[in-house]
C-alpha cells in the first residue's frame, strides 16, 4: 500500500519533471526540472532496494552532472537562443513518433500486468547480514573487475578530451 | 484500488521516460537541452536494469547501471566541452544552425 503510493508519487515526479525539462524555454529552468526528474528516479531506486545506486544518483547526477550543466549554461550565452523558436522544423515528425510509442504504452496500460511474461523469478535471496553495497562490491570487484578497470580508462579519456575541447589554444 | 507494484509497472514507466527523452532529442533546437534529454534516456535504461535486477534477485543489473552512469558522466563532460568549443567558434547553441556539412 505505501509502496504503491510511493511508486506513483515518484513516477509522477519523474515524468512531470521530464516533460517540463523538454518544454521549458529557458535552459536554466530545464536544468532545474531535470533535477526534479532525477530525484524521482533516485526514489524509484530506493523503492527497488538499490540503496547504493540511490546515493550515486543523488551525489553523482544531481551533485555532479547537473552542476556541470549549470556551469556550462553560465559560460555559454543562452539569452539569444531563449528568444528564438524552441522546437526545430521537424517537431511534428518527432511528435508523431512519440504518439506512436505513447499508443503502445497506453495499450500495455490497458492490458495490465498480464501482458508481460517476464519469466520465472530466479530469486536467490541474499545471504543474511549482507547489505546492498556489500553484495554490489562482491560482484563488481570479482566478476566485473576488467570492465571496471576499462571504465577508468574511459573516464581518463573523457577528462583529457573535454579539457582539450574547452581549451582556447591547444 | 491499489494494485501491488510489479516489474511491469517499472517497465512501462521506463518506456514513457525513454519516449519523452527521445522527443526532446528529436524536437529541441538548443544543444544543452538535447544533452539533458540524453540524460533522461540513460535514466530510463537504468530504471529498466534495476527492475530486472530486483526481479531476478541478482545485483548484476545494478553493476551495469553503474557502468551506464559512468558512460553518462563521460558523455556529458565531452558533450559540454564540445559545446563550449562550438560556441567559441560559431556563436550559436542551436543545433539546426550548425549546418556546415549540409548541402
Amino acid at each position: 500500500m505505501t509502496d504503491t503510493l510511493f511508486f506513483y508519487s515518484f513516477a509522477l515526479l519523474t515524468l512531470a519533471g521530464a516533460v517540463l525539462t523538454i518544454t521549458r524555454r529557458s535552459a536554466v529552468h530545464s536544468a532545474i526540472w531535470l533535477i526534479v526528474s532525477l530525484l524521482g528516479v533516485a526514489g524509484l531506486f530506493l523503492l527497488q532496494h538499490a540503496e547504493f545506486l540511490f546515493a550515486v544518483q543523488i551525489i553523482l547526477y544531481i551533485g555532479g552532472i547537473m552542476v556541470l550543466f549549470l556551469f556550462v549554461i553560465m559560460l555559454v550565452n543562452l539569452d539569444l537562443a531563449a528568444r528564438q523558436a524552441r522546437f526545430n522544423k521537424a517537431w511534428w515528425l518527432a511528435l508523431a513518433c512519440g504518439a506512436a510509442v505513447g499508443a503502445e504504452i497506453l495499450y500495455f496500460l490497458h492490458r495490465g500486468a498480464g501482458a508481460f511474461r517476464l519469466g520465472a523469478t530466479g530469486a536467490a535471496p541474499a545471504a543474511a547480514g549482507t547489505g546492498n553495497v556489500e553484495q554490489l562490491a562482491d560482484v563488481l570487484f570479482s566478476e566485473y573487475l576488467v570492465p571496471f578497470e576499462v571504465a577508468s580508462i574511459l573516464l581518463l579519456a573523457a577528462i583529457v578530451g573535454s579539457v582539450i575541447m574547452a581549451k582556447k589554444r591547444v | 484500488m491499489f494494485h501491488p507494484i510489479t516489474p511491469a509497472h517499472y517497465l512501462v514507466l521506463s518506456a514513457a521516460l525513454l519516449t519523452i527523452g527521445t522527443l526532446g532529442v528529436l524536437s529541441r533546437r538548443n544543444i544543452v537541452v538535447i544533452l539533458m534529454s540524453i540524460e533522461l534516456i540513460l535514466n530510463a535504461v537504468n530504471i529498466n536494469l534495476i527492475a530486472f535486477s530486483r526481479l531476478h534477485g541478482q545485483v548484476t543489473g545494478q553493476v551495469f547501471a553503474i557502468f551506464v552512469i559512468t558512460v553518462a558522466v563521460a558523455e556529458a563532460a565531452v558533450g559540454l566541452g564540445l559545446l563550449i568549443a562550438l560556441f567559441r567558434n560559431k556563436e550559436t547553441v542551436l543545433a539546426d544552425e550548425i549546418d556546415l556539412l549540409k548541402w
